[in-house]
């Protein structure tokens, strides 16, 4: 991966995953290692974020490098009327590699074609979160010790949600994974999605109610269901309390059930669930830092 | 050339050049822009509503001189999938096909999401043909598919 941008989960493969998956739980045993003393990372944040920004930074500060960089768009010459091309250019100059988010699809692609630099994409609008689909990748691999034979479940917004739709894509590269679907009928997965999963003969069933399908798991990923995504909002009203996890929800799941969410969490799971060992969605935040690690040492060319 | 000879007389012979035929009539505007024929020091002769026993009507577009790259031509594929193409050297026809639709395309049509990079930033739209008798367009940037109903072209 040294020298290559990071834009798409599209654009690697099964053996480039479990690489960067290796180096990540090498990071996980010795987070804090000297290998990007005097380089320089730019996080760029034309749109706000918590997590995935400041476990970059953290993942930068635990390998020796510095962050420059922004924190949303107001505060760069875009508010200016700077193109992206002019912005991407002008940090290139000032350091090693380039993390960005920004609500525009398809913004990193082209990015990663004017940078001198590599560009790792961290959100480009509703398109691709590839950082979020690794570190996922990760957690599901550290708590059920492998990717392949598991029964996984994606709850709520399966429609617009990129995060659901690039971990189904990149799961398909997996042997024997059964994908349950759960979510409102206006919000179910898309068919270009689910042509992947029928490409390469995996099953799927769909469903619109969470509590039936809770005892099959080995994985329940939870999403927020967003209202503004519904055309009528008393069908809103109407379903909103079917995704909502509960801890008595898990009562008859498996031992090995583990919940994970990309959070920020709104109200889909219970704050009662938070104590339930099965609650898994904190250590898979953690898990962010050293699964971006893996991949700035790994882009850095330092692994 | 093999077409009759009434229609020779609307669109004048050529001696060396291209003939391009069987173009929708309503298309013949959009292929000249697509080929950059409005830019041309050449000769340019076209016809719209022209009689065609195939297609009822018909255009026909002809260019002294100019022959075209097969990545040139297989453009206007997206507007004409019908068109002919024959090659002219001495009033004699050399080559005759049938466009194609290419696997990519490049900076003629316009990315159909609103949110894409292209429709944003001084980009260049580019698309891989996914399917080519539906005509899906899968974008490089925005990875969105934009179908034959949503074409627009730049």
């Amino acid at each position: 991966m040294k020298n290559r941008s990071l834009v798409s989960i599209n654009d690697f493969s099964k053996e480039e995953y479990l690489k960067i998956l290796d180096l990540a739980s090498e990071f996980e045993k010795q987070p804090v290692q000297n290998i990007l003393e005097g380089n320089v990372v730019a996080t760029l944040f034309f749109e706000p974020s918590t997590r995935t920004r400041l476990s970059f930074e953290s993942a930068v500060n635990r390998l020796g490098g510095r962050v420059i960089g922004f924190t949303d768009a107001s505060s760069s010459s875009t508010s200016k009327g700077e193109s992206l091309k002019d912005t991407i250019k002008t940090v290139a100059n000032y350091s090693d590699l380039i993390v960005m988010r920004h609500p525009i699809e398809g913004s990193a692609k082209w990015a990663s074609e004017v940078s001198s630099v590599p560009i790792i994409n961290a959100g480009d609008g509703a398109n691709q979160h590839p950082t979020q689909c690794l570190l996922d990748l990760y957690t599901i691999r550290q708590t059920q010790g492998r990717l392949d034979n598991l029964h996984i479940a994606f709850v709520g917004d399966l429609k617009y949600g990129r995060t659901v739709h690039s971990n189904v894509i990149a799961l398909t590269q997996f042997d024997n994974i059964t994908f349950h679907l759960v979510s409102p009928d206006e919000l179910k997965l898309p068919s270009a999605v689910k042509m992947h999963i029928k490409k390469k003969n995996l099953n799927y069933y769909q469903y619109t109610d969470l509590k039936e399908v809770i005892p099959h798991l080995d994985v329940l990923y939870m999403t927020r269901i967003q209202r503004e995504r519904f055309s009528d909002p008393i069908e809103y009203e109407r379903v909103k309390n079917s995704y909502v996890l509960n801890n008595d929800m898990l009562d008859g799941s498996k031992d090995n059930l583990k919940i994970l969410h990309p959070l920020p969490r709104v109200n889909e799971i219970n704050e009662d669930v938070d104590s339930n060992p099965k609650a898994y969605y904190f250590e898979q935040a953690l898990n962010g830092v050293f699964v971006r690690q893996a991949i700035l040492a790994s882009i850095l060319g330092k692994k | 050339m093999e077409e009759p000879l009434r229609k020779e007389l609307i669109v004048s012979a050529i001696e060396n050049g291209t003939v391009i035929d069987h173009i929708p009539s309503t298309a013949v505007m959009r292929v000249m822009k697509i080929l950059e024929l409005e830019k041309s020091k050449n000769q340019v002769l076209f016809g719209m509503n022209l009689e065609s026993r195939k297609f009822g009507k018909k255009g026909i577009i002809k260019v002294r001189d100019t022959f075209f790259e097969p990545i040139e031509i297989n453009k206007i594929a997206l507007v004409a999938p019908s068109a002919s193409l024959t090659v002219i050297r001495d009033f004699k026809v050399v080559e005759k096909k049938m466009v194609e639709i290419p696997d990519f395309v490049a900076g003629f049509i316009k990315c159909f999401n609103p949110k894409c990079v292209t429709n944003h930033e001084n980009v260049p739209t580019k698309f891989n043909v996914i399917d080519k008798i539906e005509i899906r367009l899968f974008c490089h940037y925005c990875e969105k598919i934009t179908k034959k109903e949503h074409i627009q072209f730049i």
